[in-house]
């Protein structure tokens, strides 16, 4: 059984440690803010200029001066703190944000990742992302393992327009944990059901696999 | 010293055809709703506009889109926008994609006096094609030159006579980079008090940057994204 984008999010919060700041992505991203897991503290940036964003506000309670970097009306925690972009793009650039976790279209075996543009297509532009894929010290990306058609997203080179290059560290997809190492991608986990086998098919790229291979629990 | 003026018409009165603008805001937070107003007023065209986002189809810059006032957008994200779009594939506006952390620097870069800056956002992309890449450290960058805007447009939650400015929340966002940059700079603020009333400790934006200031009125703030949860 392929993950949901619950389950995807819920192993990439097993990820977080105390005291991290941490900017997620719009989409399955987003998700990881409700799987934090107990006794963890994390800081939420949200790259508009927030840092300690909370969790959306009560129906009646919307505040338009107050929301993410998805345009959603959102609250603060205890200890938060607000800035200008300048700032905000200051701290990520210097490498003060522990983890970014973002979603792709394609993630290459070097790492290097496309997220934002299809040509032909509408192109809606980068927003913040190549700023923080440039300089992130730690990035996950959440994906779907396959596109609609069935063919991998996981390549051996990105074919459609680069968000950044030799950036991403862990993917987590529908179906496994994987690490990008200089050899490639390295899996580290499966999702419940998911054979060895099925992983190999349907990663393009070059896939490293050493011993056996854990199923994840949820 | 006079900065404090009547109106957004009074502010963008020399604004003028083929003027290069800044305009403050993130998505419809926190955006300059009386001079856009203003501007569709005034009907000036061929303008460039340096501006996180586009606005939507009825409200914000999409305004200006709408009855084409606009031949170039700089932004980082142009989503949400389907006359943005049809203007974009028929080939009527020009847009230039860039980092969003590049634009506000870019725009610091201005306030700060700095021609150029270097950043590591976009480096072995299609951004970078045609820029100078220096490496730092065993890592790359890319220059990016300082804006040059004829006018900044921004918004402010308060300000005084004397052009101090302060943000609320996350409406301050490329704001306060804007009011910086802009060889002019136009603040309306949702509530004006005289010069002494506001904190000198508090103060976002000094006012030496902020040549015009007023008033503004019948804000909308208008919600791109409700998000709520449910009380249980």
């Amino acid at each position: 059984m392929a993950l949901t984008k619950e389950q995807i999010a819920q192993r990439i919060a097993r990820e977080l440690r105390d005291g991290y700041y941490v900017n997620l992505g719009i989409g399955i991203p987003t998700l990881v803010a409700n799987y934090i897991p107990q006794g963890i503290n994390v800081v939420l940036q949200s790259e508009n200029g927030l840092l300690g964003m909370g969790p959306f506000p009560f129906e009646g309670e919307e505040n338009p001066d107050l929301i993410n970097a998805g345009k959603q009306t959102i609250t603060t925690v205890p200890g938060s703190a607000f800035f200008d972009s300048a700032l905000s793009f200051g701290m990520i650039r210097a490498g003060k944000v522990d983890l970014t976790v973002l979603g792709a279209m394609e993630v290459s075996e070097e790492g290097d990742i496309a997220n934002w543009k299809i040509p032909g297509k509408m192109v809606k532009g980068m927003g913040g992302a190549m700023d923080l894929v440039a300089s992130a010290k730690n990035i996950i990306v959440a994906m779907m393992h396959t596109n609609p058609k069935g063919e991998s997203k996981l390549l051996p080179k990105c074919a459609l327009p680069l968000t950044g290059v030799k950036c991403v560290k862990k993917i987590v997809s529908d179906i496994a944990v994987l690490d990008v190492t200089p050899n490639g991608f390295k899996l580290l986990e499966r999702a419940p059901g998911v054979t060895v086998e099925e992983i190999k098919i349907k990663t393009a790229g070059k896939l490293i696999v050493e011993g056996d291979i854990p199923e994840m629990t949820f | 010293m006079n900065k404090v003026i009547a109106s957004a018409d009074e502010a963008v009165k020399d604004i003028n055809d083929g003027a290069v603008l800044m305009l403050g805001g993130f998505g419809l937070c926190g955006i300059p709703e009386n001079c856009i107003a203003a501007l569709v007023r005034k009907k000036v065209k061929n303008l460039t506009c340096i501006s996180n986002n586009a606005g939507v189809d009825d409200f914000g810059i999409g305004l200006m889109l709408k009855q084409r006032q606009v031949k170039k957008m700089i932004s980082s994200y142009v989503g949400e926008n389907a006359e943005f779009e049809r203007q974009l594939l028929s080939g009527e506006l020009e847009v230039e994609l860039i980092p969003q952390g590049t634009l506000a620097t870019r725009c610091m870069a201005a306030g700060y006096g700095m021609p150029a800056i270097f950043t590591p956002a976009g480096v072995g992309t299609e951004v970078a094609e045609g820029k100078e890449v220096r490496n730092f450290n065993g890592k790359d960058y890319l220059l990016e030159y300082a804006f040059n805007a004829d006018f900044a447009i921004v918004k402010a939650w308060k300000g005084d006579t004397d052009g101090n400015l302060i943000y609320k929340e996350t409406a301050r966002n490329f704001n306060p980079m804007m009011a910086m940059g802009g060889r002019i700079t136009i603040a309306e603020v949702e509530e004006l008090v005289p010069a002494g009333e506001l904190d000198p400790d508090h103060i976002h934006t000094p006012g030496i940057y902020v040549h015009r200031i007023f008033q503004g009125n019948n804000y909308e703030k208008r919600i791109e994204q409700r998000t709520v949860r449910k009380k249980i």
